[in-house]
């Protein structure tokens, strides 16, 4: 079961009357049903019927439903098979990311229009901090109606707005809000908001937490707040701390524009498993290719490069080595990504999964580079960046591996 | 068997033998240290992994004939804590019994015929001043690789040419060559060996300091990686097994040409270079930027702790700016064994070589050269 369906959902949402938001200048906005919702632009013909977006295929998951396919059980994460078991008469489109990329640009345009203080969290997501637009553009519950009427103008989309204090508040009340919907919580209710909540709402609480916190006899966000935090850290380390600061609603992180990237990584779910280890370095190599290829376009080396294995039991191991110095170059990850993936002894075992992420980033602008004895000046990386401009202008798949080249007409030979 | 003997003899050759005993061994025998008292009255002290075997050979006044194994790591905790007094180690059954003064300790004795028997002593080579050997060796180790998984940058080339001995080791970021004279047992000899650097750093230092000389013995000259070398020296011998020969071919890497020289007083350069270290993470660079008499030395970055300082320098060729990994650099300094620095350079780009300034006093190694690869800078 997906998280956000712990919480208990009002069922009448608090009309967007005169409620008091004047300590509330956090705004987390949050799409409804994205990915979903921007097919349904091309697909009017859908629209009130249950939808699905992912990849059809027997590993396919939901990346994103409407909320009648919603209504009988359809989440995101959940595997397609089953999702077509619980919804068979739903209609599944496989995704296409460019155009949510556009849409989800967009969106943030108006967001950095509202305020400068925009921290997006995912492409469907942002918190805005619009203290310093009161003046200007009026009260934060104002802005919120703003936005909401701006995004569906202009893009045919719909989105809820938790308005509140904190930012983990306001991410609460816009999950609670949803479809469509605004909540603010203010700043002085932020308390009895809270604690009729179940642990899980809380920022930081995944399953291994709150399995400890359930073993503890707490269940509520208001139980919690009742531990004290010596008991809480005891049994949870500094996290204890952290949450019983979040069960009254004290949350110190700030509104982070352009949060920056503290990782880059891709990943592939075979269509079927795969022991063979040869198939297995050329995924990490394809992998790598696109991931040196995102820091490229980024503007980032790394230093940390590490390496995902998902066995056909869905156990999962994570192996990382830290670099000398940090990298762009697709070889030098393949190289790590397969020194890792030999030494994780899962030679011959059966993978469902391989992930290539390169982490510890900084800008390449300050990056510097020990020059080996009998190197050549030019190498590796300016090979990568040649291949950069060739795909810029003949398209992704202009240059690649040649062992990444798929056979057009079968195997070559007997 | 049994023997008596002045303690700091003792302790002093069980700890050298001790050195090379594995500290994970393969086989539970091998952390043994092997005790043989001869029928001429010697004590033979022996330790060996396969890989390095050490033996040291002491004259005895009383003694018994008979072999002993103990563990090797014990006995040289015992000798080391032992009183200021004659030992005695008795063998008594499968026990051995060590006395010294009023102390006395019983220690399990170890099958001593499942120990190995130590490799045979290659041919002699040729010998060497102990200490020049020391302090030659050690010049050169310092730039070998520290990375076992490339253990081809590990070892030290030593390539034997008539009375010359060329000692070589890199890591790949640094290039560390020493010339010496040495006198071959025959003249004309010629032979190139790979020798772990690590081992062959240890050894030089064991049996450097006496002023006695070694006497460097090799099997298989110019062999196929199943070669040996031994070192021996007043009583002491160790044999290591060579490397795979592979090596760079570092001579032409070396620049002949440079369109820039600066000469620095090392104590003052490795001083600054220490202070501007300090903001620089392992790996990253320190700038220098030569101008007429002065370089300035920079280090860290913008978004981070900076630092600065300027040195006078005998400079001498066209301005560079040029950055170089700083522990490189320091440990390059720590080799030349001069008062004065001299490095070359010709771009920022290409290797620059650090030697001793000035023809100092005799004996002087002028032979050492210290290359150094720079760091590029971004844009």
């Amino acid at each position: 079961m997906s998280r956000n369906q712990l919480l208990p959902r009002d069922p009448s949402p608090p009309p967007e009357g005169p409620v008091d938001d004047s300590g509330c200048p956090i705004l987390h906005v949050d799409m409804d049903a994205f990915f979903a919702s921007v097919e349904l632009l091309d697909r009017p013909e859908l629209r009130g019927t249950p939808v699905i977006v992912g990849a059809a295929g027997a590993r396919g998951v939901v990346l994103s439903a409407t909320y009648e396919a919603r209504r009988f059980g359809v989440h995101s994460a959940m595997p397609m098979t089953r999702a077509r078991r619980v919804c068979p008469q739903a209609t599944v489109i496989p995704p296409s990311h460019g155009k949510y990329a556009e849409v989800s640009r967009g969106v943030m345009e108006i967001f950095k229009a509202i305020t400068p203080e925009v921290e997006p969290i995912a492409s469907d997501e942002a918190f805005l901090d619009v203290g310093g637009a009161r003046r200007r553009l009026g009260s934060p519950a104002a802005i919120a109606r703003m936005i909401r009427a701006q995004v569906a103008e202009q893009y045919g989309i719909t989105c809820s707005v938790g308005v509140a204090s904190t930012k983990f508040v306001a991410k609460l009340a816009s999950r609670q809000c949803k479809p469509d919907g605004l909540l603010v919580v203010p700043a002085g209710e932020v308390v009895q908001f809270l604690h009729p909540l179940p642990v899980a709402a809380l920022w930081g609480v995944g399953e291994r937490t709150e399995q400890a916190l359930v073993r503890l006899g707490i269940r509520t966000v208001g139980d919690l707040a009742q531990v004290p935090v010596t008991t809480l850290r005891r049994e949870l380390g500094a996290v204890g701390a952290h949450l019983a600061a979040l069960a009254w609603g004290r949350d110190e992180r700030r509104v982070v524009p352009h949060a920056p990237d503290k990782s880059i990584g891709n990943e592939e779910t075979f269509p079927h498993d795969v022991d063979d280890p040869e198939t297995i370095r050329r995924e990490l190599l394809r992998l790598s290719e696109r991931v040196a290829a995102r820091l490229r376009a980024a503007g980032h080396v790394g230093r940390t490069v590490s390496v995902k294995l998902r066995r056909s039991d869905f156990t999962t191991i994570t192996r990382s080595r830290t670099l000398r110095e940090a990298t762009d170059v697709a070889k030098e990850i393949y190289d790590t990504s397969c020194e890792l993936y030999e030494a994780a002894g899962l030679e011959r075992v059966r993978l469902r999964l391989v992930g290539v992420r390169v982490e510890n980033l900084g800008p390449a602008a300050a990056a510097t580079r020990q020059l080996g004895l009998g190197e050549r000046e030019t190498g590796w990386r300016e090979a990568e960046q040649a291949m950069d401009r060739a795909a810029r202008r003949f398209g992704p798949d202009a240059v690649k591996p040649a062992s990444l080249v798929r056979r057009p007409f079968g195997p070559i030979g007997p | 068997m049994m023997f008596r003997i002045d303690r700091d003899v003792l302790a002093e050759a069980v700890a050298w033998t001790a050195r090379s005993l594995p500290a994970r061994p393969s086989v539970p025998v091998l952390a043994g240290m092997r005790l043989e008292v001869t029928e001429d009255q010697r004590l033979k002290l022996s330790g060996f992994d396969y890989e390095v075997s050490a033996e040291v050979t002491l004259d005895l006044q009383t003694g018994e004939a008979g072999v002993v194994l103990v563990s090797g790591k014990l006995l040289a905790e015992i000798t080391r804590a032992l009183p200021a007094q004659p030992v005695e180690l008795v063998v008594d059954g499968a026990k051995a019994v060590v006395t010294c003064g009023s102390a006395r300790f019983t220690l399990l004795t170890m099958p001593v015929e499942d120990y190995p028997s130590l490799p045979a002593m290659p041919p002699a080579a040729g010998r060497v001043g102990s200490d020049v050997f020391a302090s030659a060796v050690g010049q050169v180790a310092v730039a070998a690789g520290k990375d076992d998984t490339l253990p081809m940058l590990t070892g030290v080339r030593m390539e034997i040419d008539g009375d010359t001995v060329t000692l070589a080791a890199t890591d790949r970021y640094r290039l560390a060559v020493r010339e010496l004279k040495w006198q071959p047992e025959q003249p004309g000899f010629q032979a190139v060996a790979m020798i772990p650097g690590r081992t062959l750093a240890d050894t030089a230092k064991a049996l450097g300091g006496s002023g006695a000389e070694v006497e460097i013995a090799l099997s298989s000259a110019g062999g196929t990686g199943e070669g040996m070398i031994g070192f021996s020296s007043s009583g002491r011998r160790t044999t290591t097994r060579l490397l795979d020969p592979e090596f760079p071919k570092y001579r032409s890497l070396l620049p002949t040409e440079f369109s820039a020289r600066a000469d620095l007083s090392t104590g003052s350069f490795v001083e600054a270079v220490k202070r501007v270290a300090l903001v620089a993470e392992r790996n990253t660079p320190v700038r220098l930027a030569f101008r007429g008499g002065e370089v300035v030395l920079e280090a860290g970055s913008g978004d981070e702790a900076q630092a600065v300082e300027a040195l006078p320098v005998d400079f001498d060729g066209d301005e560079i700016n040029i950055a170089f990994n700083h522990q490189f650099l320091l440990e390059g300094l720590g080799a030349i064994d001069s008062d004065i620095a001299r490095l070359q350079f010709t771009t920022p780009t290409k290797p620059a070589i650090l030697t001793a300034g000035k023809p100092v006093d005799e004996g002087a190694n002028e032979d050492y050269r210290y290359l150094i690869m720079p760091i590029r800078l971004s844009s």
